[in-house]
């Protein structure tokens, strides 16, 4: 069993789009879900959003950002080569329903999982407005596809290279406070985007959501690694979400989980650019 | 013949030829298999001692009632061939049965050599010939006439497993969908390689490869698809998909880095390999370990920890040792291993630092209370004895119950207040039409052997269906 990578590109320095050959799963997926791949027999699973799908094509688009091995590694792929596993869709979908207006915050590759509920929240009737953001221009991803997916679209880089300077939390603040009836606020980037964001938007009487990234193995419910508290209760990510209700989340005890095997990943990275300097991959 | 053997058994042979292992100091550096199974004059010595009993105790202990004393026969004949033969009748996985059955609870236990030594050791028996014909190649049967009738099987445990080779025997077109990458369920990812080498599941899985049966891994039934759509596309559905979602305590500080379930634990030793360097997944190499629970999954995580390289391995079980429910053989191997048992003891919380890491596991000492309905003694907690034992690495070991994903997407499937599938005992229905199951996903975490004596039920019932459909 092997999935074909159809096609690959590199959307922004480290960002990568790849459009996997996985009918199966394409035919099932929706928003909000995931998939796990594994590169190689030695290969670890890791989780990524379902970025999009074409059911009729039978394609699932993925976008990663290289951060150790692994994505490294996958961003080594070329088209035409296959990836050994390839499993979804994973999670419990987005909940997507006619709801009014709703705001979309995307952070840095948080866009990737930001983009297909953009489409299907604008699909079910709502008014989209959504903000991205990245560090700097180039690193911001998806700005078209997001214009065309969202009723209105803000921008927001950290360094001021385009649109507002700061964060996108600095613009959801504004439109909350604006007054306008705003139904449901979702966030999904780094955790302590999340977190932050959160913060934010708790004061206001609208009902938030967070798409939680805890480390993940089989992704089925099998394991509990992917744990996370939510509302004080032990909450599996993989199958309980991975959107939660933000209010109740423990964002602390995710980003500590998040670090447990950091030492161990560091040294992957190293021991990886070392062969990979040396000619061996 | 019979006279022989009784004569010899009585002579000299009360106690069993012992199995030929690797040393503890020595194995708990590696993960290589820790019996090394009967020579041929082990396998010799050992079955003369069977009686040949005319009323064979032992085959009503074993779940599949393997033909005990016509195999061990054959051995004594030294046909090897014809004793494989034989207990394949009944037994498709003898390689993996003979490994990881608890003998002495099912068909050792009633041997009548039992009564005044020690029984034969019918397991060491079963797989000397599973590994002799594995060595010589194993012969695929011929498969008859296709039926034009399609079955799917859900989840590659033993129980999916022995239904896949059974209806593909019948003459069905069998698919079976695993959600992991690998088939196999327990025995792929749970049961660790120095008790059952994966070379030897990978070969049980490709003999039934060699029948027909197709394998669909990574497809997960209740996501990708759903069990009424399966229905839809297929003429019958087994569902074997065990009891894999782990239980935790719901104590303090079980999220704690370094909290795992034996799930996670196992699976991320045996099937991802992360004690081999070259693999890419990762397990916390703990110095202080501690495993809660008296099962062989609490055994196999303890002695799994002690093979990563844990300086200390404590198995914390909440009754006495002869409560444990693991394999004895299992207890005796870890205990020669230096795993220290921590008994009538139990965990109150997790203890963990700033960096949410985990350093220790305070426990309160139990005693046996009073009898229950079901008369067992139920260890009741000892006030004011909690006391705490340093950890870093925690593997949870309670207890596993059906993961619920299959119900996504299941009109009419039934199930119990436990989360288990409702099936007939003896056929495997379900209340579902068309739909059989069998194995932990009915019984709850039970034994391979039960699982696969359940996969064989419901091949013959779901053959018995479609002939009517
Ligand atoms: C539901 C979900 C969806 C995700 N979607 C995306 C996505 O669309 N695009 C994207 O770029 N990233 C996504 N991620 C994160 C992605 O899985 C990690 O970046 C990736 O696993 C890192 O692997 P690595 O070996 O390259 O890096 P490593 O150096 O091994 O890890 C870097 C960091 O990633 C996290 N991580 C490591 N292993 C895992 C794991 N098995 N599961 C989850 N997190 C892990 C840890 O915080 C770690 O510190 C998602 C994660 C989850 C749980
Ligand atoms: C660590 C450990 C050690 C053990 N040691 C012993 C022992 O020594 N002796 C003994 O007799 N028993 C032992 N057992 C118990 C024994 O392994 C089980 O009773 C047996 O494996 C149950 O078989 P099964 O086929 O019902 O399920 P499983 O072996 O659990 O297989 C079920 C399979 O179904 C798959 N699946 C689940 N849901 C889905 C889905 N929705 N779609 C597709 N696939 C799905 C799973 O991934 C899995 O591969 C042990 C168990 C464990 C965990
Ligand atoms: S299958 Fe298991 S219980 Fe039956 S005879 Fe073999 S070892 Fe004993
Ligand atoms: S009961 Fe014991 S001695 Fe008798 S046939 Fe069975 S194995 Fe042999
Ligand atoms: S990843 Fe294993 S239970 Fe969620
Ligand atoms: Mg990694």
């Amino acid at each position: 069993m092997a999935y074909k990578i159809l096609k690959k590109e590199e959307i922004a320095p480290s960002v990568h789009r790849m459009i996997v050959n996985a009918p199966d799963v394409a035919k099932a997926a929706k928003a909000g879900q995931f998939i796990i791949l594994r590169i190689n027999e030695k290969g670890e699973r890791i989780p990524l959003t379902i970025a999009d799908f074409e059911k009729d094509k039978g394609e699932i688009t993925v976008i990663f950002q290289e951060m150790g091995k692994t994505t490294k590694q996958l961003a080594k792929l070329s088209e035409g080569e296959f990836l050994e596993d390839f499993v979804g869709p994973l999670g419990t979908p987005a909940d997507i329903r006619k709801l009014g207006t709703v705001i979309l915050v995307g952070g840095g590759v948080g866009v990737a999982p930001i983009y297909p509920q953009a489409k299907a929240y604008t699909r079910a009737g709502n008014r989209v407005i959504s903000i991205i953001g990245a560090r700097n221009k180039d690193l911001l991803i998806l700005e078209d596809e997001m214009r065309n997916a969202s009723s209105e679209l803000y921008i927001a880089t950290d360094d001021g290279s385009k649109g507002h300077h700061g964060f996108v939390t600095d613009i959801m603040k504004r439109i909350l406070d604006s007054g306008d009836k705003i139904a449901r606020v979702v966030i999904i980037g780094p955790p302590i985007m999340m977190k932050v964001g959160t913060e934010v938007a708790s004061p206001y009487d609208v009902e938030i959501l967070v798409s939680l990234n805890s480390i993940m193995v089989d992704g089925t419910g099998m394991c509990g690694g992917c744990r996370v508290t939510v509302d004080g209760k032990t909450k599996f990510t993989c199958v309980d979400g991975p959107e939660f209700d933000a209010r109740k989340v423990d964002f602390v005890e995710l980003m500590n989980r998040l670090a447990m095997y950091r030492n161990e990943e560091t040294k992957a990275v190293e021991k990886y650019e070392e062969e990979c300097r040396c000619g061996l991959h | 013949m019979q006279e022989i053997h009784g004569e010899k058994a009585g002579k000299s042979k009360k106690e069993r030829t012992p199995m030929p292992e690797q040393p503890a100091e020595e194995r708990i550096k590696n993960f290589n298999e820790v019996a090394l199974g009967y020579t041929k004059e082990d396998a010799l010595a050992e079955a003369s001692r069977c009686l040949s009993c005319k009323e064979p105790k032992c085959v009503e202990g074993c779940p599949v009632n393997v033909d005990i004393p016509g195999f061990i026969k054959l051995i004594c004949e030294e046909d090897f061939s014809g004793a494989i033969e034989k207990i394949k009748g009944t037994n498709a996985l003898p390689a993996i049965c003979g490994r990881v059955c608890p003998q002495e609870t099912q068909c050792e236990a009633l041997c009548v050599l039992g009564k005044k030594g020690q029984p034969v050791a019918i397991g060491r028996l079963e797989r000397f010939c599973a590994d002799y014909e594995r060595q010589q190649g194993v012969q695929v049967p011929e498969v008859p006439e296709p039926t034009g009738k399609k079955v799917a099987v859900v989840g590659s445990g033993p129980a999916g497993l022995t239904a896949a080779a059974d209806l593909a025997k019948l003459g069905h077109k069998v698919a079976v969908f695993e959600s992991l990458h690998k088939a196999g369920g327990v025995l792929s990812y749970g049961i660790p390689e120095f008790r059952l080498p994966k070379e030897i599941v990978r070969q049980e899985i490709d003999y039934i490869k060699q029948l027909g049966v197709e394998f669909k891994p990574n497809y997960i039934i209740g996501r990708i698809k759903t069990l009424d759509e399966l229905c839809d596309e297929f003429d019958a559905v087994f569902l074997g998909t065990g009891a894999g979602l782990p239980s935790f305590m719901g104590i303090p500080g079980e999220n704690l880095n370094g909290v795992y379930s034996a799930n996670e634990f196992l699976t991320r030793v045996n099937l991802m390999k992360a004690y081999d360097p070259e693999y890419d997944t990762r397990v916390r190499v703990g110095k202080h370990v501690v495993v809660v629970g008296g099962g062989n999954v609490a055994m196999d995580a303890a002695r799994s920890a002690l093979r990563l390289g844990a300086d200390e391995v404590s198995i914390v079980y909440r009754r006495g040792e002869d409560e444990m429910p693991a394999r004895r053989e299992e207890i005796e191997h870890a205990k020669e291993e230096g795993i220290i048992f921590r008994l009538l003891t139990n965990p109150v919380r997790i203890l963990g630092d700033e960096k949410y890491n985990v350093t220790a596991v305070e426990c309160i000492k139990m005693e046996l209370g009073e009898p229950d309905q079901s008369g067992r003694r139920s260890p009741v907690p000892v006030e004011g004895s909690e006391f705490t034992i340093p950890a870093d690495v925690v593997v949870i070991a309670i207890g596993t119950s059906p993961n619920p994903i299959i119900f996504k997407g299941s009109e009419g499937l039934e199930q119990n207040r436990r989360g288990t599938v409702v099936a007939d005992e003896e056929t495997g229905a379900t209340s579902k039409c068309g739909v059989f199951a069998g194995g932990d996903v009915v019984t709850g975490a039970a034994t391979v052997i039960s699982a696969m004596g359940a996969g064989k039920k419901a091949a013959k019932a779901i053959d018995e269906y479609l002939k009517e459909k």
